[in-house]
């Protein structure tokens, strides 16, 4: 219920915006992200905006799992 | 950067196992608390790749199976009203109420229609000014500000045949009363990673600090799920309990400013019912008086009589965390997906939907 998938914002109109969800476009509301962009990848939980995806943090978490994956992998070899 | 394949990569998760695997130690059990996280946890296989020493238990984060059936009892008297158009999520449609379902209804004549978004439902209003539309408002933090925002919008736009039925949800104050009833003991919870997309990692650090239960906030990808147990670990080996966000893309800890001020412009806290839990004060949301006249309850006289539960169904233990479906003697022969007796078995993010999609044959 708690679902919300990340959508790429292609153009704003006041508070709506069209975002491509998985290769659709489709109009979302950004009444609860304001501060959304263009190019902004953002979370949409029922048609809403509900959060900007942070890029760099999502670099940082995957540079850390691969650290955490050479690591594992030299720990078997 | 997609956002989505890039977290399911299985080298990924094979050092992430194997880290898990070389770091744990001690018993532990762990409650996700969200319906998401069960989806995740039982669509990947996670139970069956963590080290025997790990457990872990479904909480009550379903909106639709924690909501109790007095109240969708409501839901059903309401669609019962002739010049009322229900507007609602899908996975509503088959939860069995007290009597009946929103299926049954709408079957016999009831205008229950399927909306994606409050946003439709607007406009469902907009295109029947004769009819008073009611949208079921039924979802946790996550869902509220939506919920909010259309309020709002309904008022901006002289909407005056929208109404919501508000059984809003909220998480912490039930996580709270299940661990105070002291029925299951935790060493971790996985945190709802949407609800704290709103309202950030601040409003769980009462348990990491009252009750020592190590935090760790996840997304819903496996690799989140992997990372947020691998964090869960890491904190039991080190004798440590804080709060930490394994999520952190979507979720900052202060969460969505803009989203919690609408949505206390419009809700303030109030007692609801939970299924298996009974009232938990301040766990529910009502309209703010400002707003009382989009309130469905106080706009229609119902009376939806009194609420029965389905016999020999044990969902309410389930959200607890201290029954599982497979103790449920309804579960798989009386009660599936498409005969469905409870509401676990209803939404998708149900345990027991998740168990009988997905199987596992492991329990712990």
């Amino acid at each position: 219920m708690c679902l919300a998938i990340p959508a790429l914002i292609k153009s704003i109109e006041d508070k709506e915006a069209e975002a491509e969800i998985g290769g659709i476009t489709r109009r979302i509301s950004l009444w609860l992200t304001p501060e959304a962009e263009v190019g902004d990848y953002v979370l949409v939980h029922t048609g809403y905006a509900i959060n900007v995806l942070d890029q760099e943090e999502a670099e940082e978490t995957l540079k850390l799992l691969e650290e955490i994956a050479a690591a594992a992998e030299e720990g078997e070899g | 950067m997609k956002f989505i394949d890039e977290f399911r990569r299985s080298e990924l998760a094979k050092g992430l196992i194997s880290q898990i695997h070389r770091r744990s130690r001690t018993p532990a059990r762990f409650m996700e608390f969200c319906g998401g996280h069960t989806a995740t946890i039982f669509r990947y296989g996670i139970r069956q790749v963590l080290p025997s020493n790990i457990e872990m238990v479904s909480g009550p984060g379903c909106p639709i199976c924690v909501t109790a059936n007095a109240d969708l009892d409501k839901a059903i008297a309401l669609a019962q009203i002739p010049e009322v158009i229900i507007a609602t999520f899908g996975d509503m449609l088959k939860v069995p109420a007290s009597h009946s379902s929103l299926q049954e209804v709408k079957a016999d004549g009831a205008d229950v229609r399927i909306v994606y978004s409050t946003m439709d439902a607007l406009k469902i209003a907009e295109e029947n000014p004769t009819e008073s539309v009611v949208f079921l408002g039924i979802g946790f933090e996550t869902t509220a500000p939506t919920i909010a925002a259309s309020i709002l919008q309904a008022e901006e736009g002289r909407i005056r045949n929208y109404y919501v039925l508000s059984l809003h949800k909220l998480c912490p104050p039930v996580i709270q009363a299940i661990l105070d009833s002291g029925e299951v003991k935790l060493h971790g919870l996985i945190c709802p990673g949407h609800v704290s997309a709103i309202i950030g990692s601040h409003p769980w650090e009462f348990i990491a600090r009252d009750y020592g239960i190590p935090c760790v906030v996840s997304g819903f990808e496996p690799l989140d799920v992997l990372q947020c147990v691998d964090m869960l670990v890491a904190q039991i080996e080190n004798g440590e309990s804080k709060v930490e966000i394994a999520y952190r893309r979507g979720v900052r800890p202060e969460g969505n400013r803009e989203a919690l001020r609408l949505m206390g412009r419009v809700f303030e806290p109030c007692p609801a019912w939970w299924r298996g839990m009974g009232e938990v004060p301040d766990s529910g949301l009502k309209l703010r008086k400002e707003y009382q006249r989009f309130d469905a309850e106080l706009a229609f006289d119902i009376d939806p009589g009194t609420a029965y539960e389905p016999k020999g169904c044990i969902c309410g233990d389930i959200l607890r965390g201290v029954k599982t479906p497979l103790d449920c003697r309804l579960f798989g022969r009386a009660c599936t997906p498409e005969y469905p007796v409870g509401p676990c078995m209803v939404s998708s993010e149900g345990s027991c939907s998740a168990h009988y999609l997905y199987g596992g044959g492991f329990e712990g």
